[in-house]
């Protein structure tokens, strides 16, 4: 793909490219860029999380001019965009709600990867940068959250620092300097401001180099298999997948734009309308929906430093894929049983999101501890014996195969002439 | 299964996953301003301010509102003379002056609306250790929203069962999770008059003022709805165009797997 | 390359051109609140008239009060010192103005001007230069009893604000 011939076309182009490739680059990564053309709708995520970082970085920097990030002014600050600031309701709506499609569209992402193998070799570290942007991402909603100084804003800041004072003999002292202080209060807020603005950009950075890894080896797809070397497999990223891409970002809008004008509070939590108050703990402390699954975890070990380290390990452990998982079959398309095991996970996850916003009382606690048993089981069990126990699918030769010869069936496909 | 997945997804999203404590289930009442077309009433905007003025400024502020607002578009839209004499209504605290000292004025419209106590300690200390919250964005700060807020002023009305002790200030509202609270019954029949002649039952008052305080935590939200519609049309109609743009690219290759 | 059979279309077809049409003028719609957000907001802008009651200034004295962020000085002039702004010769003057376009009709006892020095923006001095007006230390403007800039480097005369009277004892400015 580094040996297209690509020319600029105007003067002025031939003469910036010699001196800085970015057209060349740009042809060649964004335009040329040959893709598979099997690609389904689950592929499109990519380029929609894209758009979701551009959109929180935009409507970010706009909040950041009306926003004051002072314990005594923030709650004010933010209904002063609310009010007064033209379209500051809109922007601060899809901030706050972009926030919550981002997440949505990296979980759907994540298990696409998950389920077609797209991180096994040779893109484990596609896959591996992944996670570490998912923890920034995190990292940046939880930070974004605690800026408004609402109730929850403060509580769940108090909540989630409090974990670091589990860490044994350096934990209370690790605990203050995050705080700046004693409690959660204006330096930690301002703290928080300043690597909210900056964590985005960091984003941005691994999200570059997640393509470029993504570019080496050329995208997976649905059906897993490495693709014909000749080029006949693929399309040039522009026109097809941009417009592809350019679709499934409409319809992803629609979604965004339902919850921004018609439903701009329901994800969120109302509590959140409340100013701080360090003296009034809410009823029920509780993250965006987005962190529940983990927050769960957290809550399922009776130990604090138990519960910090298992939530951890519990991110960490995706890391871990590519070598746990045993298969040699990329796609569960052809992985029958690790398909339902796949589906059960996805059930899993679900579970422990609603378990973490219950309180942490009766049934749910029991239900949490094994749904969280279930998700370790999963990868540090499940995952490597399927490797080896699992009977696969016969995997067809080419990707034009399951339609030309009517079954994935390898031996069937070997005798057609016409395919080799 | 995948749609099974996902319809159980959408469907966690779209409850209120978080544990409403005991109390009934609030009443739901038919608003103006509910729907993808929901509109504010003016008239009941402007009799929900009356009751607020007359009825709970007593005790509640409402900080994050200025009387300029009052005038603006979307909202109870009274004329600028009118905003003008609400304001000037009240004595405002400004200064210093040139002696340094602090003095009181008559409120003009870019003024906040005036809080009944200077701070939440003296708001406290008056209202037997409870503090009356300030309203401006009250009917977002509730789970439950406009139908909570109707709910509780017209949750007095019910006797109180056997087995709940209440305490001195303390009275029974059937919708207040735990079904105590320290705000006595605030609307009767009749507490206020109505300038424009509509009988004021407590369920009307409850109705308008709950009205009035979701415009005042949501001013914009009859031009959120409108763009928002326009705004889903727009991309209904951009997604048709991209979909055939997309199917007639495709259309250069013959065979697509 | 590839080879599928990749007829490049030749002429631009028009579900193309509609569909970039249709998102072009979404992406301006998206433009617009971006742009428009840093525009004054509400709250700047209900401040941005001011009604003074200027029924306390007493002739000979003027007062300082804050418009938009600045100083304006409003001052009730003897009728000696009106005189005086009225005798001065057109042609004398770096930016000609008569006193009378300075100030509202039957009212000129009362000059209202944005207190900001017109060469850097320093605020002049009242009652001081050599002209009977005000002077301004930064760089040495001498403003006479109009506000007019006599002598130092201000090019113009200070600005006098859209105002009115709402009535005698009240200007409405902005």
């Amino acid at each position: 793909m580094s040996e297209t011939n690509y020319k600029p076309t105007s003067s002025f182009g031939k003469w910036f490219d010699e001196r800085l490739p970015l057209l060349t680059l740009f042809n060649g990564h964004l335009m040329q860029y040959p893709t598979p053309k099997n690609l389904n709708y689950w592929w499109t995520f990519g380029g929609i999380l894209t758009f979701c970082l551009m959109t929180q970085i935009i409507t970010g920097i706009v909040l950041a001019m009306h926003y004051t990030a002072h314990a005594d002014m923030a709650f004010s600050s933010v209904e002063h965009i609310m009010r007064d600031v033209n379209y500051g309701w809109l922007i601060r709506y899809i901030h706050a709600n972009g926030a919550s499609m981002f997440f949505l569209a990296v979980y759907i992402h994540i298990f696409r990867a998950l389920f077609y193998g797209s991180y096994k070799s040779p893109r484990e570290v596609i896959w591996i940068l992944g996670i570490f942007i998912y923890i920034l991402m995190m990292a940046a909603a939880f930070m974004g959250y605690v800026l408004p100084w609402g109730q929850m804003s403060f509580w769940g800041a108090t909540v989630i620092t409090n974990l670091f004072s589990a860490i044994p003999l350096v934990g209370e002292s690790i605990t203050q300097w995050l705080w700046g202080g004693y409690s959660v209060d204006n330096p930690t807020l301002t703290r928080f401001f300043s690597l909210h603005y900056l964590i985005p950009f960091l984003i941005l950075g691994l999200v570059v180099l997640h393509i470029w890894a993504l570019h080496v080896p050329g995208n997976n797809n649905p059906v897993g298999i490495d693709l014909k070397k000749d080029g006949s497999d693929t399309v040039p990223f522009h026109p097809y997948i941009v417009i592809k891409d350019l679709f499934a970002l409409v319809i992803f809008m629609i979604i965004f734009a339902g919850f921004v004008f018609y439903a701009p509070n329901v994800l969120g939590h109302s509590d959140n309308y409340i100013p701080a108050d360090p003296l009034i703990t809410p009823a029920h402390i509780v993250p965006e929906w987005y962190l529940l699954p983990f927050y769960a975890i957290l809550r399922s070990v009776p130990d604090k430093l138990g519960g910090v380290i298992l939530m951890f390990s519990a991110i960490l452990i995706l890391a871990a894929l590519p070598w746990l998982d045993t298969s040699k079959v990329r796609s569960a398309v052809f992985r029958p049983i690790y398909k339902q095991f796949f589906w059960i996970l996805v059930l899993d996850v679900l579970i422990l999101g609603y378990i973490g916003a219950m309180p942490a009382e009766g049934a749910y606690v029991a239900i949490g501890r094994v749904a969280t048993v279930y998700y370790f089981a999963h990868f540090l069990i499940i995952m490597p014996v399927l490797g080896f126990v699992e009977k696969t699918k016969p995997v067809p030769l080419s990707i034009a195969d399951p339609i030309i010869s009517g079954s994935g069936n390898l031996a069937a496909a070997k005798k057609d002439k016409n395919l080799n | 299964m995948k749609k099974f997945f996902i319809t159980i997804f959408f469907s966690f999203i779209c409850f209120n996953l978080y544990a409403a404590g005991d109390a009934a289930k609030p009443l739901k009442v038919d608003w103006s301003f509910n729907g993808l077309f929901g509109k504010f009433d003016r008239s009941q905007l402007q009799r929900g301010f009356q009751v607020y003025k007359e009825v709970c400024a007593s005790c509640h502020s409402m900080q994050y509102l200025s009387y300029r607002n009052l005038g603006e578009k979307g909202g109870p839209e009274f004329s600028d003379a009118e905003v003008k004499a609400i304001a000037a209504g009240y004595q405002i605290k400004d200064g210093p002056n040139e002696e340094g000292e602090m003095f009181e004025r008559a409120g003009l419209p870019k003024d906040k609306f005036k809080s009944p106590y200077p701070n939440e300690k003296a708001a406290r200390a008056v209202n037997g250790g409870a503090y009356p919250p300030d309203m401006s964005v009250l009917v977002k700060a509730r789970a439950g929203g406009a139908n909570y807020i109707y709910s509780i002023l017209m949750g007095y009305d019910e006797n109180p069962p056997a087995n709940l002790k209440l305490e001195d200030g303390v009275y029974y509202n059937k919708y207040m999770p735990g079904y105590k609270i320290k705000m006595a019954k605030p609307l009767n029949e009749g507490s206020v008059e109505y300038a424009d002649g509509t009988k004021a039952t407590v369920s009307q008052m409850s109705k308008d003022v709950t009205a009035f305080l979701t415009w005042s935590a949501e001013p914009h939200l009859e031009k959120r709805k409108r763009i928002g519609f326009k705004t889903i049309v727009y991309l209904l109609i951009f997604s048709i165009l991209v979909f055939f743009s997309m199917k007639k690219i495709w259309s250069r290759i013959e065979t697509k797997v | 390359m590839s080879e599928e059979n990749n007829k490049k279309p030749t002429r631009r077809e028009f579900i193309h051109i509609a569909t970039t049409a249709v998102g072009a003028v979404g992406a301006g719609c998206i433009a617009l609140p971006l742009v428009t957000q840093m525009n004054p907001d509400a709250s700047v802008k209900a401040l941005a008239k001011v009604e003074v009651d200027i029924s306390k200034i007493e002739k000979g004295n003027e007062v300082t009060i804050m418009w938009r962020g600045k100083p304006i000085f409003i001052r009730r002039r003897t009728d000696e010192e009106v005189q005086k702004a009225r005798e001065v010769k057109i042609e004398d003057l770096k930016d000609p103005q008569k006193d009378q376009e300075r100030v509202k009709k039957g009212k000129d006892e009362w000059l209202v001007m944005v207190g900001v020095c017109t060469h850097l923006g320093c605020v002049p001095l009242k009652q001081q230069g050599e002209f009977g007006g005000w002077f301004c230390p930064c760089h040495g403007s001498h403003y006479d009893i109009s506000g007019r800039i006599r002598k130092g480097p201000a090019p113009v005369n200070m600005e006098v604000p859209n105002y009115e009277f709402v009535s005698d004892t009240k200007i409405l400015i902005g």
